[in-house]
């Protein structure tokens, strides 16, 4: 973990709720990590996973769902933030096997994006399944593909590629291990479907965001975990559903 | 001129009154990965019950203006994991006090726990938590009567050498009665604040943000409250105070110490910056400069 004083690069929206927030200054990153951060008038920071890490700029993607992130949407380049870097334990590239699958669902492609990227530099051929609502709600299809990675979308209403869940769009796509990271609904379909090892990134509000205040904690089958510390990412095989 | 930071608390030597507070800082090891946490005056070591705890379910934080409500619900691996465990691991790393902060849901558990960390010579301090709002049946409690506070007092002391600070709750009516029959039952030492009683509302869903509905508010907005509860006990007892809730500066750790304090705790800001306790006590020789101040002990309930 580190404390550090981040300037905002740029900050664009993507669509009606995402934002795009780069930073400079940052200290390296690894995939799956979050950052916390310090915002005015807040007493708590808030946890936000690392979409992007780039000789010392930090890519963030965002959903604005309150006042902290409202307030982060209305901040332009130039503004500094204080930022804890590096927390959490980051997804297992070791483990990505041969044929490794990425799935994203809305604000959860955020961290699949790094993923992939490192996944790739490694030689690695990335599937990515991307779930969302609707058409207009799809980020970072375009930005998967520079990487190199082969692109599934699906929503839920039919309007952009596969209609259904990113589990509809699962038999076409040849896999021998699989990383997700979406809302809790998203992951228990795909518990019902998928047929390897695996990690999952999840999410819970969050007191201090670094292993103190216990805030986070979730039952495994290796005992309580804290999200924050000794997550966000977990294995298949300890998540109890 | 050199400041005198260092203060006693029954025998003990702090080289400074800050004290990061119990549930605010684990055991030690997460923050000991990210500065030498030898620059604090000691620890209150995470609640730790006779029996492992899972604690509450989530969520348990609901972020407010200036303060959070937390419901942990005593999240711990229990005492003799503790023991075995957790204080070993933080003497590797940590040389200087260590508070034992103890919860129970019965007077049996509080001496049983207290007996057992009696044996520890890695703990100078005891301090029983008889304020925790977030457990039902027990915690709190045992704060909110006088005579269940001094029971629980009169037990552990019975079984233990050590000095024992009781922490107490502010959500009661008279907190100058249960402090002062704490120190009639043989208290060693007095911790205010533990957190309020709050709750908040997701308008939005209408339901409760923490799982349990209702929580322990702390953080800044309480400090006034725990700055005057410290005062009344100050004044009222003979036995040292460790004043908590709500500090966040260099000039809360003084305003605490003048209301009364003779260490003063350190809690939720260690969760927005946890590097808050190291930064009050790098302040602390500035800020006493500024005041005229060369011992902190000189401003100990100077406040009358």
């Amino acid at each position: 973990m580190n404390r550090e004083k981040l300037t905002i690069i740029s900050n664009r929206q993507v669509n009606a709720t995402v934002w795009e927030m780069k930073l400079s200054g940052c200290a390296e990153q690894r995939p799956g990590q979050f950052v916390n951060i310090a915002l005015d008038g807040r007493f708590l920071r808030r946890p936000i996973s690392v979409c992007d890490w780039n000789a010392g700029v930090l890519t963030l993607l965002y959903k604005v769902v309150g006042k902290g992130t409202s307030q982060m949407a209305a901040m332009t380049a130039g503004e500094r933030l204080d930022v804890l870097t590096g927390l959490g334990n980051g997804f297992n590239l070791e483990a990505a096997g041969s044929k490794p699958l990425l799935v994203g669902g809305g604000i959860g492609t955020a961290p699949m994006y790094y993923l992939a990227k490192k996944l790739i530099e490694v030689g690695k051929p990335v599937n990515v399944i991307l779930g969302f609502n609707k058409a207009d709600e799809v980020i970072y299809v375009a930005e998967f593909e520079a990487l190199g990675a082969k692109v599934t979308v699906a929503t839920a209403d039919g309007s952009l590629g596969v209609k259904g869940f990113v589990t509809d769009a699962l038999p076409a796509v040849d896999y021998d291990f699989f990383y997700a990271c979406g809302p809790m609904p998203m992951f228990r379909a795909l518990e019902g479907k998928v047929c390897t090892e695996g990690q999952y990134s999840f999410e819970e509000r969050m007191g201090c965001g670094t292993g103190i205040c216990m805030g986070c904690t979730c039952k495994t089958m290796l005992g309580a975990k804290r999200v924050c510390k000794d997550g966000p990412v977990f294995d298949r095989k300890e998540v109890i559903w | 001129m050199v400041k005198d930071l260092s203060v006693n608390l029954c025998g003990v030597g702090l080289d400074n009154p800050v004290v990061p507070a119990s549930g605010t800082f684990g055991f030690g090891l997460e923050m000991a990965e990210v500065y030498d946490i030898n620059c604090l005056g000691a620890i209150s070591i995470k609640g730790t019950t006779r029996d492992a705890r899972f604690g509450n379910p989530t969520p348990r934080i609901a972020e407010c203006e200036m303060g959070m409500i937390n419901s942990v619900g005593l999240q711990n691996p229990g005492v003799d994991a503790v023991i075995a465990h957790e204080i070993p691991a933080l003497r590797k790393v940590y040389s200087k006090p260590i508070i034992a902060n103890i919860s129970g849901f019965a007077v049996e558990e509080y001496v049983e726990c207290c007996s057992k960390m009696d044996k520890v010579d890695d703990v100078q301090i005891l301090e029983v938590n008889v304020s925790c709002p977030n457990v039902h049946n027990g915690g709190m409690a045992f704060g909110t009567s006088a005579e269940a506070a001094a029971e629980v007092t009169r037990a552990v002391k019975a079984v233990t050498t050590k000095p024992v600070f009781v922490k107490l709750s502010p959500n009661v009516t008279d907190i100058v009665s249960i402090a002062k029959a704490c120190e009639e039952a043989g208290a060693d030492g007095i911790t205010l604040i533990n957190t309020m009683l709050g709750m908040r509302i997701d308008i939005a869903r209408r339901r409760p943000v923490i799982a349990n509905k209702m929580g322990g508010f702390s953080g800044r907005a309480v400090f006034p409250v725990a700055v005057r509860m410290v005062y009344q006990v100050a004044n009222a007892c003979s036995i040292p105070v460790m004043g908590c809730g709500g500090v966040a500066t260099a000039e809360d750790v003084i305003e605490m110490m003048m209301a009364g304090a003779t260490a003063v705790q350190v809690g939720a800001e260690n969760l927005r910056n946890p590097f808050a306790c190291k930064e009050i006590i790098e302040d602390l020789p500035k800020v006493m400069e500024r005041l005229g101040i060369n011992s902190l002990n000189e401003i100990i309930g100077i406040v009358k």
